[in-house]
């Protein structure tokens, strides 16, 4: 669906199913560059079991208008807005990547607001190396291929896509080709480079919090993941064998099983 | 940037001939098996009604029923995706039912497409009588006149359709610029590149937006197993004007769902197999699959020798008495031999049209005496095949329609083998002395 935030128009799929206030809310947010599309095998599950679903398109992303935000505090203020603008007062979290560092920076933010976080393939800092960030901030297609390399797990070089005859690797890349890559991408790698509140913000986290990692992941390792959610009061961690950072497709089912488990527990729904 | 620093930018993901062997498979997911397993069912357990309920609302990936997706089948998928660089891909019983799958996908009654005139005779019929019966209509333009594609587009039209390189007179698209006049009319092109295999060209790179094969041909090599595949490029914009709306409008058939909306990059192929594989059912056998497998995983060494012998069958006709013409895109005077050494960089193909003198009966002559090639209805077999186009597959095409695809009475069609060259070479010579003989009767 469509609505606006701040005046700007804003793309969000909710899942096949249509939007109700009335349903608790939990809203999707992409990693760098990619769009609502990553997450097309978690949001229709819940959307289809009583939820209401927002897989967002960040700003100048996917089917989103305006700008690419440059900061991670900016995208964490937008994600509240977006709660605002679509009339709610609260909401659950799901991010992937860079989208972990927004949901973080938003949920320190905004304590009141954010009722759980599921972190996939986070990390407290997610430092740039420095050739793909001039790569991609120079608008060059290399770091896209690079970025899918690096994203997908060994298994997932190979294929074995959960939905019967698509291939990882050209589907990501084209996801993240979509729009120019220099004005998503190379802001959104500048922008994950930037941000240094990781750990701090993960400090102050109150609500309960679910790391989803995987052993494969080279973006942003289980070490990582981990250090990050030592750091969140009683934070749950579920690591995934023979996967990489893609987890959310690579191993949609598993990474569905274990959200599943975490928001019907954490965030249920309320019955009459 | 030094080459050590160059060389650590560089991606490490799988190369075409690595592809060719694992893309699409994960032995850890399937018992350890090292080959493909032949799933040979026709369905597959719910683990409970709330499972069932998921993969019928696409909630997850998975499968339902083998007129749908089977494992096996998926694995070829995702092969052939992977080597044509496309996103997605959806496999059929035939190389015809691609296409069908694919107009069927992209087309409403009341529609109309712009097709080359050089194809398959089974491709001029569907387009030319079938099509029509279903409310969509063609406008017929042939390959070279790129120009043509452009004055045939109308306001309904909704894709441009055509052959790399036409069958049988091997006539080039020119695919880089007919894609750029499909895209200004917010329209996909859709190559069929069966006798180039990606091996040889990967249409998506040249501005294809869909790609169809008959896998039966070269893809498979072995000639035992029709089978056909659709390939998504993902970079068409469904989007962008309001021609397709059963692609971007909620669909009724899967609660309101819009493919372009929740698939974007995927989108095609996923109401292809959602709502065409659902109601027409033209899927593939898992044994089929697995059989085009097989030939898929000696692609690049095949078409290698394919071209290399394909190169000697021209010199060796180009030079032989009895051959009034030959077309092929490596021949230097073939009028799109510029436009193939861009788009066919690996090969030119192992397909050769040549005129035999002495028309018609000639041709029998030739055809009736050959040994070792074989004469049937196929191409793209290991072995030699020979046919002659105007008494066979296009036999069903008057005079009219004859010439304005490009045939001729004379006309041969040899798709060349990987046999030793020289005892093809020795079949022919057989072939062309047998061709001589009526001509010389008839002369006295």
């Amino acid at each position: 669906m469509k609505f606006q935030v701040n005046g700007v128009e804003v793309f969000a799929s909710t899942g096949g199913r249509p939007f109700d206030k009335k349903k608790p809310l939990i809203i999707f947010v992409h990693g760098s560059g990619l769009t609502h599309m990553t997450w097309v095998l978690q949001t229709r599950y819940f959307a289809f079991h009583g939820y209401s679903v927002l897989a967002l398109d960040m700003p100048g992303h996917g089917l989103s208008g305006g700008e690419s935000l440059k900061t991670i505090e900016d995208m964490a203020d937008w994600i509240s807005d977006v709660i605002d603008s679509v009339g709610y007062k609260e909401a659950s979290l799901v991010g992937h990547s860079q989208g972990c560092l927004v949901i973080l920076e938003c949920a320190f933010r905004f304590p009141k607001k954010i009722k759980t976080l599921s972190l996939m393939g986070g990390a407290g800092a997610i430092p740039m190396n420095p050739e793909l960030l001039s790569l991609a901030e120079s608008d060059d297609p290399k770091a896209v291929d690079l970025m899918m390399d690096w994203a997908h797990g060994p298994a997932g070089h190979f294929g074995g896509h959960p939905v019967p005859g698509l291939y990882h690797i050209n589907t990501g890349g084209m996801l993240a080709k979509s729009r120019t890559i220099k004005n998503t991408l190379g802001i959104d790698f500048r922008a994950c480079d930037n941000y240094k509140n990781g750990f701090k913000a993960a400090k102050e986290i109150k609500i309960p919090t679910l790391s989803i990692l995987a052993n494969g992941d080279k973006m942003c390792p289980v070490k990582e993941g981990k250090k990050l959610a030592d750091l969140i009061d009683g934070s749950k961690i579920e690591i995934i064998d023979n996967c990489g950072h893609m987890m959310l497709l690579e191993e949609a089912d598993k990474v569905l099983n274990i959200l599943k488990k975490f928001i019907l527990t954490y965030f249920p729904i309320k019955k009459n | 940037m030094t080459d050590k620093k160059k060389k650590s930018t560089d991606p490490k993901t799988y190369k075409f001939d690595t592809l060719s062997l694992h893309a699409g498979y994960q032995p850890h997911k399937n018992a350890g098996s090292r080959q493909v397993p032949i799933y040979q069912t026709t369905s597959y357990l719910f683990d409970d009604v709330d499972h069932a309920a998921a993969l019928f609302n696409l909630e997850r990936g998975g499968h339902i029923y083998s007129r749908i997706s089977n494992p096996t089948v998926a694995v070829l998928e995702e092969r052939v995706a992977a080597l044509e660089g496309g996103t997605a891909a959806l496999a059929t019983s035939s190389g015809m039912s691609a296409i069908f799958l694919t107009i069927m996908t992209l087309c409403e009654a009341g529609d109309h497409l712009v097709v080359s005139s050089q194809l398959y005779g089974g491709t001029v019929n569907l387009f030319r009588l079938t099509l029509p019966k279903f409310g969509i209509k063609c406008t017929f333009v042939k390959p070279r006149d790129t120009g043509g594609f452009k004055k045939a587009i109308q306001k309904n039209t909704k894709g441009v359709f055509g052959e790399l390189v036409g069958n049988p007179g091997n006539e080039i698209m020119n695919m880089p610029e007919i894609a750029k006049i499909a895209h200004n009319a917010g329209v996909p092109l859709i190559i069929d590149a069966t006798y180039q295999t990606p091996y040889l060209c990967k249409p998506i790179d040249h501005g294809a937006d869909i790609v169809v094969h008959s896998l039966t041909k070269w893809m498979a090599g072995h000639g035992s197993s029709m089978a056909g595949i659709l390939v998504e490029g993902g970079k068409f914009d469904w989007m962008q004007n309001d021609k397709f709306p059963t692609m971007t409008k909620p669909y009724e058939g899967y609660h309101g769902l819009s493919f372009a909306e929740e698939f974007g990059p995927t989108a095609f192929t996923m109401k292809a197999r959602a709502e065409g594989m659902r109601d027409f059912g033209p899927c593939l056998s898992p044994q089929n699959a697995w059989n085009v497998l097989q030939g898929i995983e000696t692609l690049s060494v095949r078409m290698q020798k394919h071209c290399s012998n394909a190169e000697k069958m021209v010199e060796y006709l180009l030079s032989h008495e009895s051959v009034a013409w030959v077309s092929h895109p490596s021949v230097p005077n073939h009028p799109d031999h510029d436009l193939a050494k861009k788009l066919l960089p690996h090969g030119k193909g192992s397909m050769i049209a040549f005129g035999i003198k002495g028309g018609k009966e000639a041709g029998e002559a030739f055809i009736n005496n050959v040994k070792l090639a074989s004469h049937l209805a196929n191409v793209g077999d290991t072995r030699t095949l020979v046919i002659h186009p105007a008494s066979s597959t296009h036999s069903q095409m008057d005079e009219a329609t004859l010439k304005f695809a490009g045939l001729s009475q004379d006309m041969i069609r040899l798709s060349v083998g990987i046999e030793d060259f020289d005892d093809i070479r020795n079949d022919f010579e057989t072939g062309f002395r047998a061709a001589r003989r009526p001509r010389l009767v008839s002369n006295q």
